[in-house]
């Protein structure tokens, strides 16, 4: 069974030194303890690009595709047999990384 | 056979047997939405057929079977409709690195599904309705009405739940030792929840005191004590239940008003629930004299046994039940607690001492009905009348409950 748990943050800046630290030290519990499957942090909303190719030639617009607050500024791809397993570790990154973080499931 | 005399089986064969027909078809077949429906099922068919062949021998036994094969009937069907839910089946047990609670005197069916409808993961109003559809055995009907919410919506907050709880893998079983103290005080909290909402019923149309909701989150709690019977916060749960239980014929006049504790009649009150209330409290405070820390449940029970101890309302002993709220600030330093706490120290250090405590909560309490409430019967017994009589009037704009508006209104009324 595979999570997402995404990053959710409201502000531009970047993890700091101290958080890329604490990062790196989940990252490899993850490794060791078989949860690792992909992670990687985002650029900011702003650098994003919307496609839309439904119609007869794509569409670009530049910007994410929706305007919010709060955006998603990186994520991990975990694998957990339960979701007891997956909150807990999204707790441990949630503390590593210094933001909050969502839970979702792989269907 | 009567028909009454079946019907009367059939109640009492949902009541005993409900939560366990679910617990463990749920095992079985790895899904509560098919496990819930083969239940229902089996309690129409029941209807149906018991009263011309007779109340089987054993209807738990019974349930059990005829709930199975349709079960089996479902599984099959869907099977046939969509391979893939086949793999859908919920997740319990041992695979997993967490050890998980030993067996033993906990191993029970009925505490899997406990933990699973209240897991953390779902909203609270989800956990509350879960809970009284599978483990209480309500309809979703019954729980739209109790909590006044269309029963289109409770079905599907019911059903989004379900949903949940099979996509993202909601584990079906007990947790482990240490996540144990934290899943039982979730449970807790869901079941004190449904008891004040019948104990304290917030609606306009609705009666005051609901027995049915304080009833069924009393049976509940009784279960869990069953199940857990070594621990002191489910005991002191259940020790409070029954301790405001026992008071609920007095808690409404003749007239539909609610009737404060210091005016209550305690010779209504029902001597049986607080004995057994009180032999509870006495348990914890034993094991308290051990050195086990007692929770919130548990001091709350105390502060209530307190409260029933007293033959009038003036043999009251306030001092304890100030050291009491002084022992729970400490634990749950919320503003609720300090405002209880300094209504009681009003009976004790006077209105003026209680009321300096009161005001500073103004900034967290101002959309609270009993803060308002506190401050009026306050400022009324410091002679402060026009401050009393407009404390009265914002806490009947924010009061839900009719008896307790009818209480407030004369209440402002009758200030000087």
């Amino acid at each position: 069974m595979q999570y997402l748990v995404s990053v959710i943050y409201d502000k531009s800046d970047l993890a700091t030194s101290d958080e890329m630290a604490a990062i790196d030290v989940f990252n490899e519990r993850l490794q060791a303890a078989g949860h690792w499957v992909f992670a990687g942090g985002l650029g900011a909303p702003d650098t994003a690009t919307v496609i839309d190719n439904r119609g007869d030639e794509p569409v670009f617009t530049d910007g994410p595709f929706v305007e919010s607050k709060e955006h998603l500024a990186g994520f991990w791809i975990m694998e957990a047999p339960d979701l007891d397993v997956a909150l807990k570790l999204a707790a441990e990154g949630s503390r590593a990384c210094n933001r909050k973080v969502e839970v979702r499931p792989f269907l | 056979m009567s028909v009454v005399e079946v019907r009367d089986a059939i109640t009492q064969a949902h009541r005993e047997e409900w939560a366990w027909l679910v617990a463990t078809l749920t095992r079985r077949f790895g899904d509560l939405g098919i496990a819930e429906e083969a239940a229902a099922e089996a309690f129409a068919t029941a209807v149906e057929r018991w009263p011309a062949d007779g109340i089987p021998p054993n209807p738990g036994a019974w349930l059990t079977m005829t709930a199975s094969r349709k079960a089996i009937d479902r599984v099959r069907r869907e099977n046939k409709r969509d391979d893939k839910h086949k793999e859908a089946r919920m997740f319990y047990d041992g695979d997993n690195d967490d050890p998980p609670e030993p067996l033993g005197a906990i191993d029970d069916e009925r505490l899997r599904l406990i933990f699973t409808c209240c897991h953390p993961a779902l909203a609270m109003e989800s956990r509350v309705a879960l809970t009284l559809r599978m483990v209480g055995g309500l309809t979703v009907p019954e729980i739209a009405r109790a909590f006044l919410v269309q029963e289109t919506a409770m079905g599907q907050r019911i059903t989004r739940a379900k949903a949940k709880i099979k996509v993202a893998r909601i584990p079906y079983r007990v947790p482990s030792s240490g996540d144990l103290p934290a899943r039982v005080s979730g449970v807790l909290a869901v079941l004190f929840l449904v008891f004040n909402e019948g104990y304290l019923a917030t609606g306009p149309d609705t009666e005051p005191i609901r027995h049915a909701l304080t009833a069924e989150a009393m049976r509940l709690t009784r279960l869990i004590r069953a199940l857990l019977p070594e621990d002191g916060e489910v005991a002191g749960l259940l020790a409070l239940m029954l301790l405001i239980e026992a008071r609920r014929g007095a808690r409404v006049s003749a007239t539909g008003e609610l009737v404060a504790l210091h005016q209550q009649d305690r010779a209504t009150w029902d001597a049986a629930l607080i004995a057994e209330g009180h032999r509870l409290v006495r348990e914890r405070l034993a094991a308290a004299a051990e050195g086990v820390a007692p929770g919130r449940y548990q001091i709350l029970a105390a502060i209530n046994a307190v409260h029933t101890s007293a033959r009038e309302a003036g043999d009251t002993d306030w001092w304890q039940i100030v050291a009491l709220y002084d022992q729970l600030v400490r634990l749950d330093p919320s503003p609720i607690i300090v405002l209880n706490r300094a209504i009681a120290v009003a009976e004790l250090d006077g209105p003026e001492v209680a009321l300096a405590a009161i005001d500073r909560l103004d900034d967290k309490l101002a959309a609270y009905h009993a803060y308002h409430a506190a401050r009026a019967d306050l400022l009324r017994r410091l002679g402060r009348g026009e401050e009393s009589r407009a404390a009265y009037d914002r806490s009947i704009q924010l009061a839900g409950n009719t008896a307790e508006i009818a209480y407030l209104r004369r209440r402002r009324d009758q200030v000087e």
